[in-house]
């Protein structure tokens, strides 16, 4: 009934060293064991980590307001199982990240500045109504899954060991969306009017997520350049969508930049609410 | 979560032979000290009296997400986040798995939400408090969680069966709550000035409240004894208090905090813990829905329901249309 406890669960997995064999695909994979990996990544493996952390975080931080507030009680359940699956992965990759800067997860987490956070625009949008929410789930969940699955095959084995546990998780997500979104499209006018809403609302920060940027080709095999999973993501969206009874809008892109630290007015406020008992007591633990 | 304490009065009518007969068995069965099954003739005071206190159970756990969903978006670490989400999800599930053993006694899940949504229904008062800090995620855990344990170990025992089938579960996951609590408290204690005097503060404003969760004294609990002889209930509420205390008083000292109860000490010759008087005029405005939150809770409750009243009518029509397809395939 200690915070020793917890430190000294550690212990058992023995010297740093150990920890190399457990890094592998298909071995469950905690924060807390890759934090006592003795492999440091590149600066910019661990910029790339520090994308796919970011959007798994902020996704997590958007989901979580769900939990007590959803439509029924088994939906407070999954949104937030899918929250805290994310929270999962975004730990796992910040993590990660932050052994190529001396950093935690927390520091991360708590004490970068907006400008310094990678994720996308369409993670930082607010949750609007649940069929909003749902499509930004389909949206994700869909990608997120062809990300991973590709991942399986990083060259870098903590990216891809932790890919392994993700890509199990996101596979349930996508899931949970493609349900939803036949109810929705399927249900009743006014479902439907709303997912169409939710798809206009969405459609145009779906563009930056497959674009590429320069440090997908520096990485290679470490990396999975997002434009090579756009055609597979369409495809796949298309029939969704048209087993929903619902069409891809033709809704432009805006220009979103959040992977150069160019985010929405959203972001902000997401970390002020996230940020801010931790910034008020610096050098505390928790 | 606790259950409030509460109890159903019998009733007294003339049975018919198919009636007595139930009865006769119905009184065996408590005697044997074996079980009630769902489908077992019961009295219909029996009925009406777990039927109550099991909702109120399952409504205390989903208002209880409430004040600690209220810190999921704030947490200090991704780790607390964690934990904490994963905590009042459980909270969910505790509910939903509450309404189902509710169900068994047959009042289907939409009235009994109605009852809460409307404020028929009661829940635990302790939610109605705010949880103004991050130590109050600890002091919950702790305290609120601590005495819900007390409450619900000796109903694992209760003699309906989905109930004490229910609690079993429900208590494992109870104390993983209740250590990650105190866990909270302990890391706020051992840390900075600021973060002890926020731990201490919490204890403060939860500790009268949980000690509130056993209901009223004894003297003032004329329903205990019907649910005492029907087995539902298995020691007093004033005995399970002075238990809870006892564990605490000896938990706190490990905090290096104190217990705000200038009277609290442990009496050699009753063998008992003996605290300060609780408000219990406090107590009953509360349940009767002036605490500082009650109003926001269910509110909260009514807003989530509404608001999500057009996905619930969708998912019913779309399921309308798959068995329609079915049928004519």
């Amino acid at each position: 009934m200690s915070a020793h406890d917890i430190d000294h669960s550690l212990d058992s997995f023995g010297d740093a060293s150990a920890s190399a064999t457990r890094v592998t695909p298909g071995n469950a994979l905690r924060p807390e064991d890759i934090a006592i990996q003795q492999e440091k990544p590149t600066d910019l493996v661990a910029q790339y980590a520090l994308r796919l952390g970011d959007d798994a975080l902020i996704l997590a931080q958007r989901l979580s307001h769900w939990i007590s507030r959803g439509p029924e009680l088994e939906e407070d359940i999954a949104l937030g199982n899918i929250a805290l699956d994310q929270l999962g992965h975004a730990r796992s990759f910040l993590t990660y990240a932050g052994k190529a800067w001396d950093k935690t997860e927390d520091d991360l987490a708590y004490w970068r500045e907006e400008e310094d956070f990678r994720s996308l625009h369409i993670v930082e949008q607010p949750n609007g109504d649940f069929g909003v929410t749902i499509m930004r789930q389909l949206i994700i969940s869909i990608y997120q899954h062809l990300l991973y699955t590709e991942l399986l095959q990083s060259s870098d084995p903590t990216i891809a060991a932790i890919s392994a546990k993700a890509v199990k998780e996101v596979d349930y997500h996508r899931d949970h969306a493609i349900a939803w979104t036949l109810r929705l499209g399927m249900g009743t006018e006014e479902s439907a009017r709303r997912m169409r809403h939710a798809l206009a609302v969405l459609w145009p920060y779906v563009g930056e997520i497959f674009e590429d940027e320069d440090l997908h080709t520096a990485l290679g095999d470490v990396a999975v350049a997002p434009s090579t999973l756009r055609a597979a993501w369409d495809e796949e969206f298309a029939s969704v969508l048209a087993d929903a009874g619902l069409e891809v809008p033709t809704v432009p892109y805006a220009m979103a930049r959040g992977r150069r630290g160019e985010h929405s007015e959203h972001l902000g406020f997401i970390l002020a609410e996230m940020q801010v008992l931790a910034r008020k007591h610096p050098g505390a633990t928790w | 979560m606790a259950a409030q304490q509460e109890s159903g009065g019998s009733l007294s009518a003339v049975l018919s032979p198919e009636e007595q007969a139930g009865q006769d068995r119905f009184n065996q069965i408590i005697a044997e000290d074996s079980r009630i099954e769902p489908r077992d003739w019961m009295p219909e005071a029996y009925r009406k009296t777990l039927t109550r206190q099991m909702s109120q159970h399952a409504h205390s756990e989903i208002i209880g997400m409430q004040p600690e969903a209220n810190w999921i978006t704030r947490a200090p670490s991704l780790k607390r986040k964690a934990i904490l989400m994963a905590k009042v999800q459980d909270e969910a599930g505790h509910g939903l798995y509450l309404y189902s053993g509710t169900e068994t006694l047959g009042t289907p899940r939409d009235v009994l939400n109605d009852q809460l949504m409307t404020g028929k229904a009661k829940y635990s008062s302790i939610f109605n408090y705010p949880a103004r800090s991050w130590a109050d995620m600890g002091a919950i855990g702790w305290l609120v969680d601590g005495a819900a344990i007390a409450n619900q170990v000796p109903l694992c025992r209760a003699s309906y069966g989905p109930y004490g089938r229910a609690m079993v579960r429900i208590c494992k996951e109870e104390s993983f709550h209740q250590r990650q609590g105190f866990e909270i408290l302990l890391e706020l204690a051992g840390g900075t000035e600021a973060q002890k005097k926020m731990a201490q503060d919490a204890i403060n404003r939860f500790y009268a409240p949980s000690l509130m969760m056993f209901g009223p004294p004894d003297a003032d609990s004329p329903n205990s004894k019907q649910s005492t002889a029907w087995k539902i209930k298995r020691f007093s509420n004033d005995e399970l208090r002075q238990r809870f205390v006892g564990m605490i008083a000896e938990q706190v000292k490990v905090l290096g905090l104190t217990l705000p109860d200038p009277e609290l000490r442990f009496d050699e010759e009753s063998g008992t813990w003996i605290h300060m008087d609780l408000d219990w005029e406090e107590f009953k405005a509360v349940i009767a829905g002036n605490g500082p939150c009650n109003a926001q809770r269910l509110q909260r409750r009514n807003d989530a329901h509404n608001e999500g009243a057009w996905v619930r009518e969708a998912a019913a029509a779309y399921a309308a249309n798959m068995a329609r397809k079915t049928e004519v395939a």
